[in-house]
């Protein structure tokens, strides 16, 4: 494995609305294993932020620890990043969020940290609808400690070291599902297609915007028996394929009658479902936990746009506070001054 | 003293956290009103923004410029391409680059070692007293008194009783951790320290013996942990007892307050 990566880059590189090519969004090189779902889910990050021409400096990426969090360092290199303690990412997302509103926040988390050091604060973030992205890399195992199951490995699923799980794995989508989430998604570490644009609309959705992402350990839960594989999930996937289109790009696929609906965003970017998933109503929560249920009970593996809610409001609406950042408001803003203390001091006799 | 502590909290690039204690936390208290001054400030500490960005010459999230082990910072967002760094654990070197080199390591946590070294001078100081006049003393030795939160108004009520039997005790009451300058002074100016505190194991008092590196015989544990507030009387009387003194006139009305 080389550890120079290559600076050359073709000079036709297409470029976005901001003039700048894919690479401007690049990170270091990875020190994942080789063949690693996380590297792919770097990889689409990168790739949304292009296509939806964020200007890196505006982006900042968190994340826990493990392999998963881990990755932020292998994507957007002009990116500020914050790699917190574990399982404690959410604090640190909430409270940057609260401080900047301008920002957009992108937090990758796993399995481990997500599902269990980190699963107090994972739900309060659903609940605050805390305004950002959060991608959890599951790979159903501890990559980073030599692949011990982690919560959401399946029952059944067997150990690379041949242990059959007792336990029920917990499912973070229909958690989120339940405990409110406005967007709720899945996919897989292999599914490109489906898995950039699903980003880039969980990046222009306003509140807490949560992909949980099947993403292989080659080197610990790749085997048979494993169903975090990649062999299984192809084998089992049932994908919802979907398009984003942003606010100002007019649709300019003809899709055939039936075979394609459109869900807008609150910013007036359209996600497109196709052939399948077209009958999906996602603004149905309800109906989302029964169809994610379902496809579990029957085996399969249901990818794609679970749920959404464009009009939700999130922490710092719900807060009502200053739609100025508020580590930009100046001491004359913060500061009501004795004038104010006096009179609170005088209601207080 | 939240002001303070947000204050310090920016100048060190560290959270500040403000203790209180049960007693302080439980009971309702008798407090002057609040002022605010007009002419007050925010301290934002060594934060670069765009302008800043383009005029430093080298700029590296961890590199220790002014020698006192904080270094300059950016907030998220600031530069188009200048500014922007990764927050990692201890695994980095002065550029916030990551790094698994040895050197980069003692490089770094040597630099915190500076930095607590710089918040000694930066946190609030301790309150010290004029000794109380005694007419006849009781003893030679030169005795000081450190204590903390609610201990302190108990603590002062102890020292008057005291010095009305002869004993001089000089007083501080410590504000913060890491210990300000003035706590080293203040024992190494006494013979006898009492350390007034309501935990069983006497922590400020072995916290005091580690930061300082005071000899334990030194510091005499003044203690309470019975569950109740600790009173002038058992201050008193502790101290009295490792002092071999007799008490004057108290008479023990109940076990509690003793």
């Amino acid at each position: 494995m080389s550890y120079i990566k290559p600076k050359f880059r073709h000079p036709g590189l297409p470029r976005n609305a901001l003039g700048i090519t894919v690479a401007d969004y690049d990170g270091a090189i990875s020190t994942l294993c080789a063949g690693c779902g996380h590297d792919s889910i770097s990889a689409a990050i990168r790739n949304a932020c292009f296509l939806s021409s964020i200007p890196p400096h505006r982006i900042a990426k968190l994340s826990g620890i493990g392999c998963s969090s881990k990755m932020p360092t292998y994507f957007l290199g002009k990116s500020h990043g914050f790699n917190s303690v574990h399982g404690r990412m959410p604090s640190v997302a909430t409270g940057a969020s609260l401080a900047n509103r301008e920002l957009i926040y992108i937090g990758v988390s796993g399995d481990g940290d997500t599902a269990s050091i980190g699963m107090g604060q994972f739900i309060h973030l659903i609940r605050r609808n805390v305004n950002m992205t959060y991608i959890v890399a599951n790979n159903g195992c501890y990559g980073l400690t030599k692949g011990q199951d982690s919560a959401t490995a399946d029952l059944g699923s067997v150990s690379k070291y041949g242990d059959v799980n007792p336990f029920d794995g917990i499912d973070l989508a229909s958690l989120a599902l339940l405990q409110g989430a406005s967007f709720v998604a899945r996919s897989f570490s292999g599914d490109k297609e489906q898995l950039e644009p699903l980003i880039r609309a969980a990046m222009a959705h306003n509140g807490f915007a949560f992909i949980d992402v099947v993403s292989p350990c080659v080197t610990f839960n790749n085997h048979v028996g494993s169903t975090k594989s990649y062999a299984y999930t192809r084998e089992h996937l049932d994908a919802m394929p979907l398009d984003y289109v942003p606010m100002c790009e007019e649709i300019r696929t003809q899709y055939e009658a039936g075979t394609s609906r459109g869900v807008t965003l609150h910013d007036g970017s359209v996600i497109q479902l196709h052939k399948a998933s077209a009958d999906y109503q996602t603004d149905d929560r309800n109906a989302a936990m029964l169809a994610v249920q379902e496809a579990h009970d029957e085996g399969r593996i249901l990818t794609g746009l679970l749920f959404l809610d464009p009009n939700t409001g999130d922490l710092n609406q719900n807060l009502k506070l200053a739609s100025k950042p508020l580590n930009a408001l100046s001491t004359d803003e913060l500061c009501p001054g004795s004038k104010v203390l006096n009179s609170i001091n005088q209601g207080l006799r | 003293m939240t002001v303070q502590a947000f204050d310090l909290a920016e100048r060190l690039q560290t959270p500040v956290i403000i203790m209180s204690d049960l007693d302080l936390g439980m009971n309702d208290w008798m407090s002057p009103p609040l002022e605010w001054d007009d002419n007050y400030r925010m301290d934002r500490g060594k934060v670069l923004d765009a302008g800043a960005l383009d005029k430093v010459e080298k700029w590296g999230r961890y590199l220790d410029v002014d020698g006192d082990g904080i270094c300059y910072r950016t907030l998220p967002g600031t530069h188009p391409d200048k500014g922007a760094y990764f927050t990692r654990g201890s695994s980095k070197n002065e550029m916030a680059v990551y790094s698994e080199s040895g050197d980069d390591y003692v490089q770094n946590v040597d630099r915190l070692l500076r930095k607590f070294e710089t918040a000694k001078s930066y946190v609030p100081a301790p309150k010290t007293h004029p000794p109380i006049a005694v007419e006849t003393p009781q003893t030679t030795l030169k005795l000081g008194a450190l204590f903390f939160g609610t201990s302190a108004s108990p603590a002062y009520e102890a020292v008057e009783m005291l010095a009305e039997e002869g004993f001089s005790i000089d007083t501080m009451r410590i504000r913060a951790f890491p210990f300000h300058e003035s706590v080293d002074q203040f024992i190494h100016d006494h013979d006898l320290v009492f350390v007034i505190e309501q935990n069983r194991d006497g922590q400020m008092r072995r916290l005091i013996i580690n930061e300082c590196e005071i000899p334990p015989g030194k510091l005499t544990p003044v203690l309470n942990y019975s569950g109740t507030p600790i009173t002038a009387r058992k201050i008193a009387g502790n101290i009295r007892e490792a002092l071999s003194a007799k008490s004057a006139d108290v008479v023990p009305l109940h076990p509690e307050t003793a």
